[in-house]
């Protein structure tokens, strides 16, 4: 049990997804100018990569490797993210729609977000057995929604600074970023378990 | 007869023009900021980042090939499904051959290779332009905008080695003595770097179109200037300020 805590503490503030990884950095630009709606995205986020964590281990050990099919992980990790996200989509749409309309487009593009994929790829890589893969995927994805709600805090307050021109709009937004990742970066050196 | 007529249209200038506009006028990190993952990801040295650049322009290459080639018989309604199944083929193959052969390039990149697939750029290329377009022009808008993302990668690589290894290509510049700011290789480092390469070209951007302006009013006050004159001059001279003003509009 320990371990678990240890692993998701870890997947949380250590190996950031956002901070340090860079995983699903497009949605993390993307969706953080309102708190609500990086808030949201970050829901949808956790949902969709908790259960494909799961899902993708199970095909991957039972199915793929035994097979000897390794070599269409991709392919089929990409095919079953896909369909989740078709799934959440139409669930919201039908019993919340007022979260599906602030989300717009930003929700088919979980798919080509890296840190679903990422995340998938990464249980694999590393050999974690099923409990360990779904509270990877899970507390990963908290770490993802903790950095985009600071960041969109963050960021409703740029609006009314007055940056140089030429750093307007995305420039100031890296920056600040990186200021945010610089403060993350203390978590790095701790070394717990 | 009919391929060759296609052929024809497309001229070296289309070629010229599609170029420039994935390498400059749309370059997808610098101007649409699209594939970022990948962008602060991997460059933490320059031959990291060209690595990830030329693998993800054969992937756009070959997809928007491919995708323009299937345009008409890939149904509107799974359209972005088909679109990934062949980015992910493409991917796979490119992941394969880089571990085969590149071993050591392909470790160091690591998972990021396998994540081509949902890179941004390869997506809104395959939606925006190659379902769009024949299949020439759709390899020409995939060489180009890999090429521009190539390059700025590498950009983004060569200043983050630099600051943070005192290295570029692995040789070091600096001598032995030189602390190097490890700062810019670690996480924080690609946001700050980005940022500041962002603001730069922003601001190149502004003061060439702050140029232009500048010599829009300056040939303003030219014309003014001169129909000014010829109206005090009275109408005798009337035609000589005309060809002023051609000059000028010249």
């Amino acid at each position: 049990m320990s371990e678990i805590l240890v692993l998701m503490f870890s997947a949380i503030f250590i190996e950031n997804f956002i901070f340090a990884k860079f995983y699903g950095c497009c949605p993390f630009m993307g969706v953080s100018e309102k708190p609500a709606n990086a808030l949201g995205m970050g829901m949808a986020v956790t949902f969709v990569m908790t259960v494909s964590s799961a899902v993708t281990q199970l095909l991957y050990t039972k199915v793929l490797f035994p097979l000897g099919l390794d070599y269409l992980k991709i392919i089929a990790f990409i095919l079953v993210i896909a369909g989740l996200v078709q799934f959440i989509e139409m669930f919201l749409k039908k019993f919340v729609p007022s979260l599906y309309n602030a989300l717009g487009i930003f929700l088919p593009l979980i798919t080509t977000n890296c840190a679903v994929l990422g995340a998938a790829l990464v249980n694999i890589q590393e050999g974690y057995s099923f409990i360990e893969s779904v509270a990877f995927g899970f507390s990963a994805a908290l770490g993802f929604t903790m950095a985009i709600v600071i960041f969109a805090g963050v960021r409703a307050r740029l609006k009314f600074a007055d940056p140089p021109k030429p750093f307007r709009g995305m420039p100031i937004a890296l920056i600040t970023a990186g200021l945010i990742a610089m403060a993350f970066m203390g978590f790095s050196g701790m070394s717990i378990g | 007869m009919e391929k060759n007529n296609t052929e024809k249209k497309y001229t070296f200038k289309d070629f010229l023009l599609g170029m420039k506009n994935g390498i400059i006028d749309q370059n997808p990190t610098f101007v649409q900021v699209l594939g970022l993952c990948p962008t602060l990801a991997t460059t933490t040295s320059v031959i990291n980042a060209l690595g990830m650049g030329l693998a993800t322009t054969a992937v756009l290459m070959f997809s928007n090939l491919f995708i323009s080639l299937l345009r008409k018989i890939i149904p509107k309604q799974v359209r972005i499904a088909a679109y990934i199944v062949i980015i992910s083929a493409f991917v796979t193959a490119v992941e394969m051959l880089m571990k085969a052969f590149l071993t050591e390039l392909y470790e160091s990149l690591g998972v990021f290779i396998a994540l081509i697939v949902v890179n941004c750029i390869i997506l809104a290329r395959a939606e925006a332009f190659a379902s769009k377009n024949k299949p020439l022009p759709s390899l020409v808008d995939g060489i180009s905008i890999g090429l521009g993302f190539t390059l700025a990668l590498s950009l983004l690589g060569a200043v983050r080695e630099i600051l943070g290894a005192g290295t570029l290509f692995g040789v070091s510049l600096f001598g032995e003595n030189f602390m190097p700011a490890q700062l810019f290789i670690m996480p924080a480092g690609a946001f700050l770097t980005l940022g500041f390469l962002i603001a730069a070209v922003n601001g190149i951007k502004m003061k060439s179109a702050e140029n232009k302006l500048k010599a829009e009013k300056l040939l303003e006050i030219q014309e003014k200037e001169a129909a000014q004159s010829s109206i005090k001059n009275g109408k005798k001279t009337e035609e000589t300020s005309d060809g002023e003003n051609k000059e000028v509009g010249k």
